[in-house]
This record gives structure tokens, C-alpha cells and sequence, in this order.
């Protein structure tokens, strides 16, 4: 589809919508395309903290998924339009990874906006809370392991301790698979691919021989999709530990198509015998982590206490939730990965403009979009004039990008549909001109944030290519923004 | 994306997509076109994110006619697993990209699901 559409809507307004977008990933390019293609004389400037777009397209998605990342064509479609900006290198409102003078405050760009579009994802992951969790060395979050292997500058210097035989994956979701397939995965096949040269490196020398998905609940319960799933079974040389059957109904025809999909690929077992295979995985379920345990030097983890649960009827319910049955396991593992989900949080400074965050549940309170304000106490809420959410910030951050594609498009029709219907939007900086970037560009100077545009990141990615061509892959990404800056130089 | 050339006068077969607003849209096209290739070729809604790699469920649709459904070649495993993560999954749903046009074809009418999800209310109901 082009940015041309075929409806255009009368705003009876007498100039266009100027929206500034806070992150650049799948949330705030779908959001910005379809706001563009419906309202044909809005623009738009997408703000990013880091220099690169895409977010966790770039950051989050696996490298040996590369069709997944074809959405990006359609970002660069976008950004092509000259009715959008995008001003990578400037965080707005966060200080990392620029000193805490370097970064934007909300309040300074909201006043030459009609519109704000929140839509900055997750960029802290959820807590077991356990002892040990953050003293133990070869804990890591599954955020900071994938960052790192996929070149987030946060996390270039991680460096996971993989001499560890016995490996445990906390969380059952598809981001616990990915980094269980990296683990098991034949580094000359990820070799090909985008992941960073540092991260084969490391994964060459790698010990892992047995990695453990731990999961709470049971198989039917279990967030991981069947594509995941068949990947996982399908690794060269990896053997699989079979479900005992006794965790699933004896009759799984009865079942709903996706977990009957599921338990028939899981069933069928590994391409690999586990006899045969030298390296395995399993799923276990049923079992909550209550200490990560040292081992012998007491700094580094050597095994995992388990509390083992039960399942409350209906046990098969995708629902049934889980009761610890006062039953411990201990496990060994020289190294584990929390994976129980990203986490979104508040923006510095979105308290100043009244916007609230509703932090248990990590996401901004909002009706398909539209931020709301609930007065103290009370059911209560208001609509909150020209202030938008989309993607993991709104709906919390669990989706594929197909169901944050969609969510954006719901958001943009939400700010099409205020706009052409003649709702207020932001009132700060009166209703005259609103000057969108050319007003903020000297405020970005003054404090030292060096922006960088999209001609810019075109020239940092094609430097990337230039790398990976060299290494017989689609790019060698830069893992620091130093070198992201020093191509532009 | 691909372009289209369109058929011969006289030679083309015949496929109906019908929009969220039940309009329906009807196009001569070539053996061979894929769903996902026509739809964006004549501006229908389908957003196709993967570029046809059947890697993300945003090409899905609906077969109208369940004896056309039968007559199709059966889905692939991939297919099937992006199928799970489509919204509004039905007996006849296929990934767009995944269809190719063939004679016996001829006359195929697809749904397009709409693309805006019922937002469950708990994304706000909750005070914060
Ligand atoms: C490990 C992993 C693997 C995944 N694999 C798949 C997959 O195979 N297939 C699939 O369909 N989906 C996959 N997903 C899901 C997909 O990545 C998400 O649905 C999607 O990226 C969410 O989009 P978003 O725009 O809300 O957030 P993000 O992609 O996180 O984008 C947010 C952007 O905002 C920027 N930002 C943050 N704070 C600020 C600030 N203060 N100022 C300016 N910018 C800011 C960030 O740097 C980032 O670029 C995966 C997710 C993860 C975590
Ligand atoms: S275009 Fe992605 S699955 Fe068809």
C-alpha cells in the first residue's frame, strides 16, 4: 500500500496535525503510516533515543528470523515521506546512554506539538524477586541476553558466562525459546546470520550441554507458539526430554487447534534422538524458583531451589492457575536466564504533563489509545487532549508485531478520528502554528545531544553491510554508539 | 513489492475480496498471483509485514466458499503456525501470501478480517 489513501477525511482545520513520536519501533512507524496515509497534510517527528530505528525489531527479534524483520521495509517507507522526521540519538526524557544532561525533557518538545504518541516500548524486564537474583554472578536477565547477542549498546559488555553445563530458562514464552534455541543452536549456522561477531565468539567456546524452559504451570497453560516450538525440536544434534504424559489429557484431539498443535509437536519429540543427540532441553513444568543457590566460590550460582505446584481444576483450562505444593526441587545451573517478561515503565518528566502510569501493570491507562487520567481514588477518568499511546507501552509487552501493528493502527485511527472530528488536542503553547522540530532542534543543540537524521542512519547502516559483507553476513551491527557516530564523522 | 502484470483480455480468472465495510472488489488476474501480491497491487487493506515469508499472520483471510477452501493445496506446517496468531481465526482462514491463484480457483472470494482488534476492556478498566 502507499502513503497516498484512498479516503481522505475533511479536518475542517485550518492547518495540519503535527504529532511527535516518542520511540521509533514497530509501534510508533505503524502508528505514524497509518496517521500519515489517512491525514495527508499531518507531519510527523519520530524521536529515538538510540542513533538506529526499528526497536526490537533490531534489538528483540532473533537473528536466524530474518523474514520477520521485512517490517522494516515498510518503516523505511515512511520514513522516505517528506511530510516525517525522524531524530534518532536523542532520548527524550531518559538519561542512558547519554550523560544526564543530554536528553530531552517532555515538557520541552509537548508545547510544539498539537499531539504526543508515547510509544517507547519496554526497556526494564520483570523481577523474580528471589534471593540471589541480583548477587549470584551467571544470572542474567533474557532481556540483557538477547540485547547483548543482538548488539544493544546496554548490553555489549554482558558478557554471559556460557561455561556452565547445566543451563535453566525462567518463563516458558517465546523469548525463553529464543535464547534457549542461541544456546543449542550450531554456531556456524548462526554465523550467517546478523548476530553479533562478539556473540559467536563467545557462543564458540560455550559448554552448555542440557538447557531446562522452566515454566510455572503446564504445557496448556504455556505462552511459547508452535513455530518456536517445531524450531526448537527440529536443532541439529539437540535431543529433547519427553513431557511426562500425565501433564496433558489423555485425549488431546478435544483440544483447541493452537495447544493440540502444540502437544502434537512436542509429542512427536526431537529430530534427534536424545540418545543420540550431545545436547539437550526439556521443559519443566510445574515449578516455581524460590532461591537461586552458590555454588562452592558462593559467587556464582551453582543450582536452583524449585517449589513444585499443582494445578487447580479445571488443570487443563488454559487459565488454571498454579498453588505451591509446599514440595521443593533443587536443580543444578551454573547459569540462568529470568525470562517472565519486559517491563515497560514511566518516562522521567510525563509526571509534569499530568500523564499517569500505572506502574503494577507497566503500561500507560488508556481506551484504545487515547491516554486517561483517573481522578484519585475513583473509577473515574478523563481523556487527556492530544496524548496517544501504542505498542508494548499501551497494552503491555506480550505481542507479536502483527498484534502491535494492529493495536498502532487502532491508536491512529483514535487520533485521526479526534482530529478530523474537532476534539481538543494539547493546549500548552496556545492554539496558534505549532513549529514540530524546527522549534526544538536549537533547544537539542543547546544541551549537546547530537541528533541524528535518516539520511544519517542510512549511512550507518549501510557501513553495516559494508562490515557484514566481510564476514559472509547480512551486517556486522555497531554495538556502540560511539561507532555509530564515528561512520558520520 | 512485486507489480502485477495484468492478464490477457479474456484470460484472466476471477478473485473477489470483500473489505471490512463488506464492499466487494472484484480483479482479473494471472495463474500464479499470489493473494498477498494481488491485494497490495489494487490497494486492498492487507498489510503483508513479512513480505510473503509467512512470518506474521498480517495477510490472513478468509475463504468464503468452504468447497474453494477444499480445493486449495493444504496449508504447510509454517502456514499453520502463523494460523494460530491470527485474529479471528476461522475453519477457512489462509495466510494470503501462501495462496496462489490456479484455474480451479477461478472465482475465489476472500474476507479480509478487520484489522482493529476488540481492545479487551481490562487495558483500562484497571485504575492506576
Ligand atoms: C526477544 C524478542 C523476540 C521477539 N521476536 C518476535 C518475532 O519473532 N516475531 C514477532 O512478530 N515479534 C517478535 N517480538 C515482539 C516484537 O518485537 C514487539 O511486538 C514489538 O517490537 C513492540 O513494538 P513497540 O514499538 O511497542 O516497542 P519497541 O520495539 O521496544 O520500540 C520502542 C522504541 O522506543 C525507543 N525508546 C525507549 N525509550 C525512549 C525514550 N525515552 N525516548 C525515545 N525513544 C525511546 C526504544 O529505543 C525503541 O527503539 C519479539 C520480542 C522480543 C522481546
Ligand atoms: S505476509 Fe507475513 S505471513 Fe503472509
Amino acid at each position: 500500500m502507499s502513503l497516498i489513501s484512498r479516503r481522505l477525511y475533511s479536518s475542517g482545520r485550518t492547518r495540519g496535525l503535527r504529532l511527535a513520536v516518542i520511540g521509533a519501533g514497530p509501534a510508533g512507524f505503524y502508528t505514524a503510516y497509518r496517521v500519515m496515509s489517512r491525514l495527508l497534510d499531518a507531519r510527523v517527528d519520530m524521536y529515538e533515543s538510540l542513533p538506529v530505528p526499528y526497536g526490537l525489531v533490531r534489538y528483540g527479534v532473533a537473528p536466524d528470523h530474518p523474514e520477520v524483520k521485512n517490517c522494516q521495509d515498510k518503516f523505511d517507507e515512511v520514513a522516505q515521506s517528506p511530510a516525517f522526521t525522524y531524530i534518532g540519538n536523542t532520548p527524550i526524557g531518559t538519561s542512558w546512554p547519554h550523560p544526564p544532561n543530554r536528553s530531552l525533557p517532555v515538557t520541552a518538545i509537548a508545547p510544539h506539538y498539537d499531539a504526543l504518541l508515547l510509544s517507547y516500548g519496554a526497556s526494564k524486564d520483570r523481577l523474580l524477586n528471589i534471593p540471589g537474583e541480583d548477587t549470584l554472578s551467571g544470572v542474567y536477565s533474557a532481556r540483557a541476553f538477547v540485547g547483548w547477542y543482538n548488539g544493544l549498546p546496554e548490553y555489549r559488555w554482558l558478557k554471559p558466562l556460557l561455561d556452565a553445563e547445566d543451563v535453566a530458562i525462567i518463563g516458558q514464552g517465546n523469548v525463553a525459546l529464543d535464547v534457549a534455541r542461541i544456546l543449542l543452536s550450531s554456531v556456524d549456522e548462526l554465523r550467517k546470520t546478523d548476530i553479533t561477531d562478539y556473540a559467536i565468539e563467545a557462543l564458540s567456546k560455550s559448554k552448555v550441554k542440557r538447557v531446562r524452559v522452566v515454566g510455572r504451570r503446564g504445557p496448556l497453560q504455556a505462552a511459547f507458539t508452535a513455530k518456536e516450538v517445531r524450531e526448537q525440536l527440529a536443532l541439529p544434534d539437540v535431543g529433547f526430554h519427553p513431557i511426562p504424559p500425565s501433564l496433558y489429557p489423555e485425549d488431546i484431539s478435544t483440544l483447541k487447534r493452537q495447544p493440540k498443535r502444540i502437544l502434537q509437536i512436542l509429542q512427536k519429540g526431537s529430530a534427534t534422538p536424545l540418545a543420540e543427540a550431545s545436547r539437550s532441553w526439556e521443559l519443566n513444568f510445574l515449578r516455581s524458583p524460590t532461591e537461586f543457590i552458590p555454588d562452592g566460590s558462593l559467587s556464582r550460582i551453582g543450582s536452583i531451589n524449585f517449589e513444585k505446584n499443582a494445578l487447580e481444576e479445571p488443570r487443563f483450562a488454559p487459565e488454571s492457575a498454579a498453588r505451591g505444593t509446599g514440595e521443593y526441587e533443587e536443580l543444578p545451573a551454573q547459569a540462568v536466564f529470568r525470562s517472565i517478561g519486559y517491563l515497560s515503565e514511566s518516562i522521567p518528566g510525563l509526571d509534569e504533563l499530568d500523564i499517569p502510569f500505572n506502574a503494577r501493570r507497566g503500561l500507560v491507562p488508556n481506551h484504545n489509545g487515547r491516554v486517561l487520567h483517573f481522578s484519585s481514588g475513583s473509577e473515574e477518568h478523563t481523556v487527556i487532549p492530544g496524548m496517544y499511546t501504542s505498542g508494548w507501552v499501551k497494552r503491555g509487552p506480550t505481542g507479536v508485531i502483527a498484534s502491535t501493528m494492529m493495536d498502532a493502527f487502532e491508536t491512529a485511527d483514535a487520533i485521526v478520528e479526534d482530529w478530523t472530528s474537532g476534539q481538543a488536542f494539547m493546549s500548552k503553547g496556545g492554539e496558534g502554528d505549532k513549529g514540530g522540530w524546527d522549534a526544538v532542534r536549537g533547544e537539542v543543540k543547546s544541551r549537546g545531544i547530537r541528533p541524528v537524521n535518516w539520511e544519517e542512519w542510512k549511512k550507518i547502516d549501510a557501513a553495516e553491510r559494508e562490515r557484514g559483507k566481510m564476514l559472509g553476513k547480512e551486517r556486522e551491527k555497531f554495538s556502540q554508539t560511539e561507532d555509530m557516530l564515528a561512520v558520520l564523522e | 513489492h512485486t507489480h502485477l502484470t495484468p492478464p490477457p483480455p479474456g484470460e484472466g480468472l476471477k478473485i473477489t475480496f470483500i473489505d471490512k465495510d463488506s464492499t466487494h472488489h472484484t480483479f482479473s488476474v494471472c495463474e500464479g498471483d499470489n493473494l498477498l501480491d494481488i491485494a497490495q497491487e489494487y490497494d486492498m487493506e492487507m498489510e503483508g509485514a513479512c513480505g510473503g515469508s509467512a512470518a506474521c499472520s498480517t495477510c490472513h483471510v478468509i475463504v468464503e466458499d468452504e468447497g474453494m477452501y477444499e480445493k486449495m493445496e493444504e496449508p504447510s506446517d509454517d502456514e499453520n503456525d502463523m494460523l494460530d496468531l491470527a485474529f479471528g481465526l476461522t475453519e477457512t482462514s489462509r495466510l494470503g501470501c501462501q495462496v496462489k491463484m490456479t484455474k480451479e480457483l477461478d472465482g475465489l472470494v476472500v474476507r479480509l478480517p478487520s484489522m482493529t482488534r476488540n481492545l479487551q476492556s481490562s487495558d483500562f478498566s484497571q485504575k492506576k
